[in-house]
């Protein structure tokens, strides 16, 4: 695109102060569901690609579960020849917009980055998403060239990015893929769990389309266990490989007094019905209540997107509770400042033992004990120890419940002979295969909650396995 | 795409009946299990029981009552119209074994959400009575079909307009007191909270193991969200998944009742619009 220009000196380089992503101002957005991140302009982008110094041995791309070409395509961007850094990028991550915008990067690569030794580290998360952005609005998704068709038929149940990535893959290597999904609409958690602020629908949904313009087919309200058995999708609708990506989606509840009492949610529930069912808006008809005051227990990403999110629907105060301090909270740390300054209360170190009702069967409170942090386990994390006599109840209307997830049963208790782990999670051997030949597995199921980057890799890494599997086997897997 | 309405007809003066393409829906389901529809993209997400599931045509029959928004939407389906969405089947198959005598027990259109129990309980050799309630004559719906499958049907009418005059719970009392020679073995009931309720007191100082199927808000259906979790026996269980079938004498109806009334604002606002 432009003619190669004088490199820039390390020293230069380093001069170069961290750039800030611009935000929707705090105000507007605790009553609004616009995103929060507005991205960087293009110079400020090629400014923060210029802090890079382009490591030999990169320590940023150890960081990242999918080991992303990061100085490759940083370096790309720092000379302004955005095409060649799409380019890199495209190869490396199959859905670099929701990365870009999900992925904890202060935990994967941008804590590995030398610059962080002294200073902030690159921007790496800012620039992923810039070059991302980018690259949709301005040459669409493109199409692969393309590929020999297989005739071999791979079905692929749940579209969570771990199925979507896979999906991907396997219509780019000429097999025809079915993507079964329970749910009305495809994205697993990115379109029901994470708020519209944080990863606007219509990222998915162009993601969702490219598939389809690959000719993935996506069957949605189809549920795999009930709909069609594993066994059936193999031996009546002969495909020859399945990929099951399903997630980590059964709410666990706390367990205490009152939480069957109106006005308490899982987060999933809550989540789902703004997100997917859209009851953030007054025409949908799906309802959400909207309360006052709404407490929100855990210290995920799920609490914080239920918190913000109960923020948004007009909660003052909207609380989030969690058991241990600010420290070991596992939420992306952008999304606690952002909750911040959107003016949600955090009640660290507070552990909820009842939730009270009125006469109506309605929550009027909360009951909590404060905790105090003991000695640390044999992870070295710190467990949290109720202080004697420290109750205190915060009044409230609504509980959002986000204290984390299980497998799912539905799907594998159907499938007595898939093999899972004591906690119900589905058990793979090196190529991503489960005890059933031609079945595979990854994402939350196999993992336990993790990240999108993860379930992302996982479907990657899965196709090519499903690839090499349906190259090998002479006969298909589906003959008697 | 959509799911075609192949035909649409009425029932009862609030009570539809839509056949529906939905093969992926016939392929395994079978009596107790139940769809979510949506009628357009904007629509609630709603579970409706799965009537008659004919495998052949990939049909499957929906008995909707109009009681809010989102049902009285779905009665205004026509034949030729189509439904946005049909997910299914969810729930759990009713296990059912040959017990000699069975009731099932159907208030307004509860009748239609245990219709297939009573045919399936017959496919198994059963002795089956079917008392249907309604408020008045036109509120009674499926006795031609019931009579197809079961021994012996009796409608019950509040008003008394038609059959027995009173609940299917005193008709339930004295059909159990009249078969001595053929003692009623387990009872099957849906229809409105309070009267499975009442149904279980009946039947709970007899002994009679009795099924009641429950109706709690939901939303996906698949376990993911535990909107339709219900106490039964003291244990938290999600109706979606765990049911919606549950030994009647252990649900804690109360409860149930309690938390179908958590949108009742929001549901008056929507009728109001
Ligand atoms: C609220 C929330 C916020 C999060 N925020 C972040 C974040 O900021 N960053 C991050 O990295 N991670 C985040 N996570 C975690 C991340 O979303 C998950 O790890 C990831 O989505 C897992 O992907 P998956 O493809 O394995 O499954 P999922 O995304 O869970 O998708 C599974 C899909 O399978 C479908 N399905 C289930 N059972 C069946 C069946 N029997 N038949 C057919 N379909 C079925 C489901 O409906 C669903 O659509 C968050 C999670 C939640 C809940
Ligand atoms: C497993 C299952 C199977 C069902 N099968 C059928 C069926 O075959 N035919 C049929 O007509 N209905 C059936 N229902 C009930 C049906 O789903 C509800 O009537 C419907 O969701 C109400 O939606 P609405 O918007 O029309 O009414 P809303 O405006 O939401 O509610 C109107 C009134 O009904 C009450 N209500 C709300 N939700 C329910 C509910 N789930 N059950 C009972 N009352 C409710 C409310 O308290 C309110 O007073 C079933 C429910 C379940 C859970
Ligand atoms: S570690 Fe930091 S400076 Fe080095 S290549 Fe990675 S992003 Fe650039
Ligand atoms: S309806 Fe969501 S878990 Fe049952």
């Amino acid at each position: 695109m432009s003619e190669a220009k004088p490199k820039i000196k390390a020293a230069e380089r380093m001069k170069i102060n961290r750039q800030a992503m611009p935000a929707r101002d705090a105000v507007e957005r605790s009553h609004t569901f616009g995103e929060v991140n507005l991205g960087l302009l293009e110079q400020i982008a090629i400014l923060e690609a210029q802090r890079c110094l382009e490591c030999k041995e990169a320590k940023c791309v150890a960081g990242c579960p999918v080991a992303v070409d990061i100085p490759g395509f940083v370096a790309k961007l720092a000379e302004g020849d955005l095409q060649a850094a799409a380019d890199v990028l495209a190869n490396c991550n199959a859905l670099p917009c929701i990365s870009g915008r999900v992925c904890p990067q202060e935990k994967q690569c941008e804590i590995l980055c030398i610059r962080g030794k002294k200073g902030d580290p690159v921007a790496i998360g800012y620039l992923e998403r810039f070059v991302a952005d980018w690259a949709l609005a301005h040459r669409g998704v493109r199409k692969a060239a393309p590929v020999p068709l297989s005739g071999k038929k791979v079905a692929v149940v749940g579209s969570g990015p771990a199925g979507l990535t896979a999906a991907g893959e396997l219509a780019k290597l000429g097999h025809e893929v079915t993507v079964f999904e329970a749910l009305h609409q495809p994205g697993g958690v990115l379109v029901y769990g994470i708020p519209e602020f944080r990863l606007p629908k219509e990222i998915v949904k162009a993601e969702v389309d490219a598939l389809v313009r690959l000719g993935v087919e996506i069957r949605c309200n189809v549920i795999i266990g009930r709909s069609y058995t594993i066994d059936q999708l193999l031996q009546e609708e002969r495909y020859d490989a399945i990929f099951i990506a399903n997630g980590a989606g059964l709410p666990v509840f706390m367990g205490i007094p009152g939480e069957n009492l109106k006005g308490v949610y899982s987060a999933n529930e809550y989540l789902t019905r703004v997100n997917l069912m859209k009851a953030f808006d007054p025409n949908s008809a799906t309802p959400v209540l909207k309360a006052k005051q709404v407490v929100v227990v855990g210290g995920g990403n799920t609490a914080m997107d239920g918190v913000r999110v109960a923020r948004r629907l007009g909660a003052d105060p909207s609380t989030l509770v969690y058991r241990r301090s600010r420290t070991e909270m596992p939420a992306r740390i952008e999304e606690v400042h952002h909750a911040e300054e959107e003016g949600v209360v955090f009640q660290m170190l507070t552990n909820p033992v009842k939730i009270l009702g009125d006469d109506k069967g309605w929550v009027r409170a909360v009951l909590c004990q404060r905790m105090e942090l003991g000695a640390p386990d044999a992870k070295g994390r710190r467990s949290p120890v109720p202080i004697p006599n420290s109750e205190f109840e915060i009044p409230c209307e609504v509980v959002v419940e986000a204290i984390g997830t299980r497998a799912n049963p539905l799907l594998t208790a159907t499938t007595p002979d898939l093999k899972v782990n004591e906690k119900g999670y589905i058990q793979i051997d090196a190529n991503n295969m489960t005890s059933k030949p031609g079945v595979f597995a990854g994402g939350d199921i196999v993992r336990g909650a993790a990240t999108v980057i993860l379930a992302m890799g996982d479907g990657k890494r899965t196709a090519h396995a499903i690839d090499a599997y349906l190259k090998a086997s002479v006969q298909p897997a589906t003959a008697n | 795409m959509g799911y075609q309405v192949l035909e649409s007809v009425w029932l009862a003066p609030n009570v539809r009946k839509l056949l529906v393409a939905a093969p992926h829906v016939t392929r395994n389901c079978g009596p107790g299990q139940f769809v979510i529809v949506r009628a357009t993209p904007d629509g609630e997400r709603i579970p409706l029981t799965i009537g008659f599931a004919d495998k052949a045509a990939g049909t499957i029959s929906l008995f909707i009552q109009a009681i809010g928004k989102s049902t009285t939407d779905l009665c205004n389906l026509e034949t030729g119209s189509s439904l946005c969405d049909v997910a299914g089947p969810m729930g759990k198959k009713t296990t059912i074994h040959n017990v000699g005598h069975a009731v099932i027990v159907g208030g307004g259109v509860g009748t239609a959400v245990i219709y297939p129990q009573a045919r399936a309980l017959k496919e198994q050799g059963n002795y089956v009575s079917a008392i249907i309630g309604g408020r008045s004559k036109p509120y009674v719906i499926l006795e031609e079909e019931l009579k197809a499958v079961c021994d012996a049907v009796y409608p019950c009418t509040d008003d008394g307009s038609y059959g027995f005059k009173g609940f299917v719970t005193q008709r339930l009392g004295q059909l159990i007191t009249e078969s001595t020679a053929n003692p009623v073995k387990e009872v099957i009931t849906a229809g409105p909270v309070p009267m499975m309720k009442a149904v279980a007191e009946v039947t709970r100082p007899l002994g009679i193991h009795t099924v009641a199927s429950l109706n709690p808000i939901m939303v996906d259906g698949t376990g993911m969200c535990g909107g339709c979790r219900v106490q039964v026996g003291g244990q938290m269980l999600f109706a979606c998944v765990d049911g919606p079938e549950f030994d009647a004498h252990q649900v804690d109806f109360k409860e149930l009742s309690d938390r179908l009334t958590a949108y009742r604002e929001h549901e008056q606002r929507c009728m109001a619009k």
